[in-house]
């Protein structure tokens, strides 16, 4: 790596302000010739504004880009890609039902007196691939390609079009491993080609493998840029990288008080339900948090969404306090007694151009009106008094939900869910997306339910979470559960173990690029 | 296992103090009353006999049947629906009444008779949208037109005369100088803004609009939702059946031919979202006063039916523009 030279692309002083949050405050960043610049730091830290900026999706309110050394205007993503800088998003940008070759065509197609001319196109669609080393039939539907092979195509688009900086953005989030492996070996490739290459990951392993500088985001601020391949006194550790994204050691971060466990609350037995569901069978007790974790896709969300009826089971039994729950719908799950805070907050949680109070009270509008017609005065009480216990300001009452903090936002779901008192509460990823601060009034709050005798089942792919909070952990894989294990004594491996169904002895594992995080 | 709580000192625990473009925020509320108060200035300025009481109680009158339409609509829009069958329905729903009324049913009777048929008009509506999950536009363009067919054949296609009319009253009478077509508009109103802002349906709406996923999983009841959407938007389209056929003493099958895309046109000029979820009932109130005073002020200058159509069209378009572009601000904020 040439340290002198020119870097390939360097932003200075980029501020970027949406309404009253500040996403980026005065970031400086360069990427040179020939590296992998990752970047590190939660949801919400400010990577993913500055790639919009950086790649003309987003205009900086101050501060400056260069390109080679010669300042740039990135007004349109247009700009962007002339300038040399493409980015490979999470959600990949291809037309399903068109070809391979139509889609690296796209906006240059080979045309003859205005007709389309496929040979050429299916020509230069392969000379695409192969300068990514990728072995794909150009006229197949893109769309029936493995998501890892459609990535291997938008990255020959950027390639072809000649970046010089291209951006990744989580790009092995849905990646089997052998995959994963290819893409690593096109990353150094390019590398070695005089690439610069920005990769964005929460998985420290690849970042490990991977970078030559590591960059660390928290709250919009850029912590520190470290360089991975430095020696002695210099040199970086995983736990450097993890104090700079945190702020503050992990430690402190989980809570559990030892509750008395009560009597058995939810009760499953041989719950089964489409695409493979179980059967599945465990107890929660009153107080007791009960954490679910596996590999994505292995069913936990599933089996939540049975639960409470947000899907429909196809067999086997389900029973709170003792008496059967037969649930059709979400509006008898809640009626029952089951809360539950779903996987996805912005998809399906969240009322977004709703306030805060109507939020909150979403959920319990009956208990506060007489007749349909609501009392607003207990109404706006019982509201505040769940804002208190959630440390919201409550004078955020009238507040669009969408003008708040990830944080916050799931903080109002889970007020919803404190005001219908469940007696079984379902929380699927309640941290998912959520800054550090808001993640530790979550765990307080998780441990203050479960103290107040309701049965919790948490649901998370974040293990160091999952056996901090927990008191028990069922680990599900392929629709079953295969382990249930003392929360305080499981360590992440035997966790992974269960959860891919492989031991560490045996051979390299071929299921863990989907791997809980 | 430490159960010490970490501090929280973290900043984004505080919401901000308000959404930022305080200009956004405003214009979000008062902007589109702003453009009716510069239209009402500009028609005085330059259209003869446009500022006389006897010309406001004209416009006032003849905004509303638009306007009652409008408010049904409202609510089916919040829930990012769409009613093209109001016209239909009020053709329907006025014929039904008139019948009834000239067939020996007490006015009163005859008057909750018009509103019901045209209530249970929208519930056909509502029903195959919320069970059949069938798109609303398809369905109600389906039923814009056997309504309208219906309609014809109530009355063997030609228009029933009945100048004794029971409830002529409602279309031509006044009460202290006010038209009693008008009082009957600001009553519904009250009651469908008593219903968005003040009852537990009216939070359902919101929400149903705004998310529909999340207000299935936050235990709404979301079809009920949808089916009385669409009997409120029946029921509003009835009451304006009735103002119609009181104001021409008869029963006629063309009535309210169109009026779906006038009604929509104050929806959306009001500042309710197509999308749904975000609007609010005066807001279309104030939206449909805005397409009265144009269509007014510009019979008043003489300008020639066609070029009022194309002014007309012309607006609309500006207003389904503003709506996209502050949903485009939205979204990047």
């Amino acid at each position: 790596m040439n340290e002198t030279a020119t870097p390939l692309l360097e932003v200075e002083g980029i501020s970027k302000r949406f309404g009253a949050t500040l996403a980026l405050s005065d970031v400086s960043f360069d990427v040179r010739a020939g590296e992998v610049h990752a970047l590190m730091g939660e949801n919400g830290a400010g990577k993913s504004t500055l790639m919009k900026i950086i790649s003309g999706n987003y205009q900086p309110d101050t501060g400056t880009i260069q390109i080679s050394g010669t300042p740039a205007v990135m007004a349109s993503p247009r700009d962007a890609m002339t300038a040399g800088v493409a980015i490979i998003h999470q959600e990949l940008n291809t037309i399903p039902d068109m070809t391979v070759a139509e889609n690296l065509a796209t906006g240059s197609e080979p045309a003859r007196f205005g007709v389309l001319d496929r040979r050429t196109m299916v020509a230069q669609a392969r000379e695409k691939l192969a300068r990514v080393g990728a072995q794909i039939d150009p006229t197949r539907p893109i769309g029936r390609l493995s998501v890892g092979m459609q990535q291997m195509v938008e990255i020959a688009r950027a390639v072809a079009e000649n970046a010089r900086v291209l951006v990744l953005d989580e790009p092995t989030a849905s990646l089997s491993r052998t995959e994963s492996e290819q893409l690593f070996a096109l990353i150094r490739s390019m590398r070695d080609q005089g690439m610069g290459l920005i990769y964005i990951s929460h998985r420290m392993e690849e970042v490990w493998e991977l970078a030559d500088r590591v960059t660390v985001f928290r709250d919009g601020k850029l912590i520190g840029t470290r360089d991975m391949r430095a020696d002695g006194p210099d040199r970086t550790t995983p736990g450097d990288i993890v104090r700079m994204m945190v702020g503050r050691e992990i430690s402190d971060l989980y809570v559990r008080t030892q509750h008395p466990a009560g009597e058995v609350r939810l009760s499953v037995r041989d719950l089964t339900g489409p695409g493979g569901i179980g059967p599945v069978s465990f107890d929660v007790r009153g107080g007791q948090v009960v954490g679910m974790v596996g590999l994505i896709g292995a069913g936990r969300t599933e089996v939540a969404r049975l639960i409470y009826g947000a899907d429909r089971a196809t067999g086997g039994t389900v029973s709170l306090d003792g008496s059967p729950l037969r649930v059709r719908n979400p509006i008898e799950g809640l009626r029952a007694g089951v809360g539950l805070l779903p996987e996805s907050r912005k998809d399906q949680a969240l009322f977004l151009d709703l306030t805060v109070k109507d939020n909150i009270s979403m959920s319990t509008l009956k208990q506060h009106s007489v007749a349909g017609v609501l009392r607003g005065g207990p109404l706006v009480r019982a509201v505040r008094g769940v804002m208190d216990q959630l440390k919201v300001r409550s004078n955020a009452l009238g507040l669009e939900s969408r003008a708040l903090s990830g944080g916050n936002q799931q903080k109002l779901v889970l007020g919803r869910l404190l005001l219908q008192r469940p007696k079984l509460l379902i929380l699927d990823e309640p941290t998912r997306g959520v800054d550090i601060g808001a993640k530790s009034e979550i765990y307080r709050l998780i441990n203050e339910i479960a103290g107040t005798g309701a049965a919790v089942l948490v649901i998370s792919s974040d293990l160091p979470e999952a056996l901090g909070i927990s008191d028990e952990l069922l680990v599900m894989r392929a629709g079953q559960i295969v382990a249930t294990l003392d929360a305080r004594r499981a360590t992440e491996e035997t966790v992974m173990q269960h959860a891919t169904g492989v031991s560490a002895d045996d051979a390299a594992p071929t299921e863990t690029a989907g791997t809980a995080r | 296992m430490s159960t010490s709580t970490a501090p929280t000192t973290d900043p984004t625990v505080q919401p901000p103090e308000n959404r930022g473009f305080p200009v956004a925020y405003w214009w979000d509320r008062v902007g589109i009353f702003l453009v009716l108060l510069l239209l009402i200035a500009l028609m005085s300025a330059i259209a003869p006999n446009f500022l006389s009481v006897d010309n406001a109680v004209n416009v006032a009158r003849s905004v509303s049947i638009n306007a009652i339409l409008a408010a049904g609509m409202t609510v089916v829009i919040l829930t990012a629906g769409i009613d093209l069958s109001v016209g239909s329905i009020l053709a329907v729903a006025g014929v039904g009444g008139v019948l009834l009324a000239t067939n020996g049913v007490p006015t009163p009777l005859a008057l909750l008779g018009g509103i019901a048929i045209g209530a249970l008009c929208g519930a056909v509506n509502g029903a195959l949208i919320a069970w059949l999950a069938l798109p609303a536009f398809i369905v109600t363009l389906g039923s814009l037109t056997y309504l309208r067919g219906l309609a014809y054949s109530m009355l063997d296609g030609q228009p029933l005369v009945a100048t004794d009319l029971g409830f002529r009253g409602i279309g031509n009478g006044s009460v202290a100088g006010i038209p009693q077509p008008v009082i009957v508009m600001l009553v519904v109103y009250v009651v469908f803004w008593f219903l968005l802002e003040r009852t537990r349906f009216g939070r359902h709406v919101y929400a149903v609009g705004g998310n529909i996923e999340a207000a299935r999983l936050a235990g709404i009841n979301v079809k009920r939702v949808l089916l009385s959407t669409y009997m409120l938007s029946g029921a509003a389209a009835g009451v304006a059946g009735l103002i119609f056929s009181a104001r021409v003493l008869s029963a006629q099958p063309t009535a309210g031919n169109g009026y779906e895309l006038d009604a929509i046109a104050a929806v959306v000029l009001g500042g309710t979202s197509l999308a749904g979820g975000r609007g609010r009932i005066f807001g279309t109130l104030v939206g449909a006063v805005i397409i009265g005073v144009l269509s007014n002020g510009l019979v008043l200058l003489d300008v020639p039916f066609f070029y009022q159509l194309i002014i007309k069209g012309v607006v609309i378009i500006i207003a389904i523009a503003l709506d996209s572009l502050k949903r485009f601000a939205r979204s990047t904020s």
